[in-house]
């Protein structure tokens, strides 16, 4: 019989408290967050519904994409949930908030159905009801941090974040601001760690997550894509691609936005490791930021600045580290003139035998 | 009590709601009257909640950022949106990628398809036939299936149905989990050509940004001999799986049932052959690896796409829109000389008109795509049958395509799948079925996925050849024009997608997406023809053996899935516990 004190029975404790997660995906939404999410490894899915980290707290993940419930049988947690039975929960927002107060009768939004008069009931006026009692409010993707894409200049819906809607300095029950995990789809490990995070938080294993001023985790969205970029070298060294595709040098000259965009992509990569943005060839387009899209459009084109700083490096000191750094390299191609065959010992050592 | 005649009988007809449907991408509602004396559905209504106008807040905006934009219509099928809109701007500018650059565009589409059928299949639509759903639906069912050898068990390894249903079980079956992973190694080969998942980062008008070496090809290489190993057992599995009900629950076949009336733009352009000019289409559309057709009352009235472009049109209804009969007209003729209609993509203009929901009048923000047949002087409803049906159904007939590693018959697809790790070379042949339904569009399905994957593998090894020879550029440079008229053609994974533009003054001034989505979730438009999830429920009969107090409606959710709806323009349906409508006497002629 062991005569270790069983290491893990502080952890049951946590392990045997019920979180559940709300997460609507009918804002206005393309649900490319709920997609992406299952795509996500550290952790995966199944990691966090079958409680792969040990203390983590048994989290029921209530998402329309994957869950086996239908209709009023899935949206009943909802109900649940607003007539205090779901405590506690973390209420997650994919997609922007249409301004209701435009249409009259209508609704930009709709998740189930009002039983008094059988029009749907929209996503705000879900937040108006649920926000109050939810641990957190978690805005997953541009579209619900920030507005993103059907918030664009011209929009017929008036769309806007989670952040515009409840106020930028709202306050959960639990003492937390909105958590807002931004990007066009916000990266997959982005989303499952947050919410790891806030699952240990709220049994009590962790702090509360550090948010920046834009409300972002600040170990996510500390670094511009500029300083996360594998082709920094390039501009470091004055060489600008001038088509893309093949000519893998720094995008900037092409349209990348990566050196004001906070963003971990390039570092994380997308799915597993694998992919990215400006890391595999592809333009930055600020998809994590709140000016996203309009102040970054047309994507395609140099931002003035960026293309100035550019140009400084590359008709100033960037062809002369470029120049003494080959040099350098040149040198270190060539080997120790001692290793070779040979009847005498020339590598410094002297024989003892 | 007076006693009934036997000519009266009592029927119990009860309004049933699903909203939202689940296991799909986006937000649906079916809406349903079911007579439960009778066990068919008596009428079924599909609505939609959400509302963004992504054709409105476009309009001016420069026409480069449009495949950046028209991405963000769909989370899943964003890619397929990038791609057909980057295959309409190349006709604008009048750009043609090189070679690499359109094979790098095949391999990530092939790569999402593969992706997008296996997640979609088994772990969202397959979770109807799974042992948890058929307990809890179809106990009788569940139980001869614990006794019913699967024919195919020496290749998908499983021995019985039952066995088969309980690896569909969600999060604890072994096939769902399996699919959950290879969810992720599909989505890492996309990422090698599109950078990122399923908003593309590399995929441009002028061709594919990727940086493409031999590693980006090995990588893809290595992820897709795995997956040949898992879509050879899925295949038999699925087709043990689906052939069990159909033998068990004679009638089976009329589940989601409606007329072959298809659509499919075709997809994968041979490089070869494409010039991106409209007036060569029709010629490169029939090259495509995947045949464009459409299909009315079970016959192929045409591959050529300049003549289906022609076809479309967009009709009103029960939508919440405005009629644009009086807004200016943008097109008039197509690039040919050919005469266009007002109510074609080009000349729509969209008003919305928020008011509340009326399941007699308005009742939700789709509009109504039809195929104008001018032999009939009528709008048919057609419907992609969820994307691998049409697309299989259409080649199949075609008989265009031969690439060695498949070729079409005229009445199938013969496939010829390479040794991979773990696996023998394999033949499949998948057959055009008798009916358009549930189980064969899920079926097809599957059989696709094999498909696209000997679409990858081809494209995989010109791809190969290009980098290998040194030609390793992938795109072309390009100058917007001050004005133009362009349209692409391409099929999102569960059907059609089609972009149309209209570029004045250098910008854009009309651009008019019609995902697959709305021609599936189309309402009853104008003349009253209702759209095809309506209409496939509506011929749904109720094999459930749940009485209504605790109705699942398993048989309706396994026909409007088999459409794998994706309506990030959102349909909703709201289903209560149900309430009894009336109590009818009704003669029995009539039931």
């Amino acid at each position: 019989m062991s005569a270790l004190v069983n290491p893990y029975a502080k952890q049951k404790e946590t392990e045997a408290v019920t979180a559940h997660v709300l997460w609507m995906t009918t804002g206005l939404s393309c649900e490319g967050d709920s997609v992406a999410m299952t795509s996500a490894t550290n952790p995966s899915l199944e990691d966090i519904i079958l409680q792969a980290i040990p203390g983590m707290p048994k989290v029921v993940v209530h998402n329309q994409v994957v869950d086996y419930a239908v209709g009023q049988e899935y949206a009943q947690a909802w109900f649940d949930a607003e007539n205090g039975e779901l405590d506690p929960f973390v209420l997650v927002i994919e997609g922007s908030l249409g301004n209701e107060e435009i249409n009259g009768e209508g609704h930009w939004t709709g998740f189930a159905v009002n039983p008094e008069n059988g029009q749907p009931i929209t996503m705000n006026e879900w937040l108006d009801r649920l926000a109050p009692k939810a641990a957190a409010v978690v805005a997953v993707g541009t579209c619900a941090t920030y507005g993103g894409i059907p918030a664009m200049k011209n929009n017929p819906t008036g769309a806007m974040g989670v952040p515009d809607y409840l106020g930028w300095s709202w306050k959960s029950k639990a003492g937390l601001p909105i958590v807002c995990i931004p990007g066009c789809p916000a990266q997959p490990d982005n989303m499952t760690e947050t919410l790891l995070y806030l699952a240990l938080h709220l049994a009590g294993l962790a702090p509360a997550p550090e948010l920046d001023e834009a409300l972002r985790p600040k170990w996510l969205f500390g670094r511009t894509v500029r300083e996360s970029c594998n082709r920094a070298g390039f501009t470091e060294q004055g060489q600008f691609a001038t088509e893309y595709g093949a000519d893998h040098r720094c995008l900037v000259k092409l349209g990348c936005k990566g050196p004001v965009v906070r963003c971990n992509v390039p570092v994380r990569g997308w799915v597993n490791g694998v992919g990215g943005c400006p890391n595999v060839g592809g333009i930055c387009m600020a998809c994590t930021m709140p000016g996203f899209p309009d102040q970054f459009m047309p994507f395609m084109d140099e931002d003035k600045l960026g293309a100035l700083n550019a140009n400084i490096t590359k008709y100033t000191y960037g062809p002369i580290v470029k120049y003494f750094r080959h040099r350098m390299a040149k040198k270190h191609d060539v080997e120790p003139e001692w290793r070779r065959r040979g009847k005498t010992l020339t590598t410094g050592y002297v024989k003892r035998w | 009590m007076a006693t009934e005649t036997p000519e009266q009988q009592r029927v119990i007809v009860k309004e049933m709601s699903w909203d939202p449907i689940t296991r799909i991408v986006g937000s649906l509602g079916i809406h349903t009257e079911i007579d439960f004396t009778n066990q068919q559905v008596l009428k079924c209504y599909s609505t939609s909640m959400i509302f963004r106008g992504f054709d409105i807040f476009m309009k001016g905006i420069d026409p480069r950022d449009a495949h950046f934009i028209t991405s963000r219509i769909c989370g899943i099928c964003g890619d397929n949106h990038c791609t057909c809109s980057c295959l309409n701007q190349n006709m604008a500018y009048g750009v043609k990628p090189p070679a690499l650059g359109d094979l790098a565009f095949n391999l990530a589409e092939t790569a999402d398809y593969i992706f997008d059928h296996a997640i979609f299949n088994d772990c969202m639509a397959n979770v109807d036939f799974c042992e948890q759903m058929v307990k809890e639906t179809n106990p009788t069912l569940l139980a001869k299936a614990e006794s019913t050898p699967a024919p195919g068990q020496d290749i998908h390894g499983y021995k019985t149905i039952a066995d088969i249903m309980r690896a569909l079980n969600p999060f604890t079956g072994e096939f769902y989990l399996e699919t959950l992973h290879v969810a992720r190694y599909t989505r890492e080969m996309y990422c090698l050509f599109g950078g990122r998942h399923t908003h593309p980062s590399t995929i441009m008008p002028g061709g594919c940004s990727a940086d493409i070496t031999h590693q980006t090809c090995t990588d893809y290489y290595v992820r897709l001999m795995r997956y040949f190993d898992y879509v050879k057992r899925s295949v038999p599995m699925h087709d043990d799986l689906y052939d069990f009900f159909l033998q068990e629950l004679p009638g089976y076949d009329m589940v989601g049932y409606r007329e072959t009336n298809l659509v499919n733009w075709g997809s994968f352009d041979d490089p070869d052959y494409v010039d991106y000019d409209y007036r060569n289409m029709t010629n490169w559309g029939r090259k495509r690896y995947i045949t464009p057709g459409v299909a009315i009352g079970g016959e192929l009235i045409s591959t050529d796409l300049v003549e289906i472009n022609l076809m479309i049109r967009i009709l009103l209804g029960s939508s919440y829109f405005d009629s644009w009969e009086n807004e200016p007209t943008f097109v008039t003729h197509d690039p040919i000389g050919n005469p266009v209609d007002k109510n074609h993509p080009w000349n729509k203009v969209t008003l919305p008109r928020p008011q509340k929901r009326d399941f007699a009048d308005k009742y939700t923000w789709v509009v109504s795509p039809r195929i104008y047949d001018k032999r009939t002087d009528t709008h048919v409803c057609c419907d992609t049958g969820g994307g691998p049906f049409a697309r299989q159904w259409c080649t199949a007939k075609a008989g265009l395509v031969d690439f060695g590693y498949a070729k079409a018959t005229g009445h199938s697809i013969q496939m010829v799948l390479p040794r991979s790790p773990n696996m023998p070379e394999m033949e499949l042949e998948w057959n055009v079925p008798e009916k358009s339904n549930a189980v064969e569009r899920d079926r097809a399905r599957t059989y696709h996925q094999a498909y696209s994957a000997l679409i990858a593998l081809h494209n995989l090894e010109r791809a190969m050849k290009e980098v290998q020879a040194g030609r390793t550029k992938s795109w072309n440079s390009f100058k917007v024009p001050e004005t133009a008229v362009s349209c692409g053609f391409h099929e999102a994974a569960r059907g059609v997608l089609s972009h149309h533009m209209v570029i004045q003054e250098g910008k854009i001034a009309n651009y008019q997406p019609y995902p697959p989505t709305p021609w599936n979730a189309s309402p009853r438009d104008v003349y009253g023809t209702p759209g095809p999830y309506e209409d496939a429920v509506q011929n749904t009969p109720i094999f459930e053996e749940n009485g209504p107090e605790n109705f699942k409606g398993i048989d309706i959710m396994r026909a409007v899935r088999s459409f794998d709806p994706c309506l990030p323009c959102g349909v909703h349906m709201y289903t209560g516990k149900g309430k009894v409508r009336k109590v009818m006497h009704t003669p029995t002629a009539l039931a």
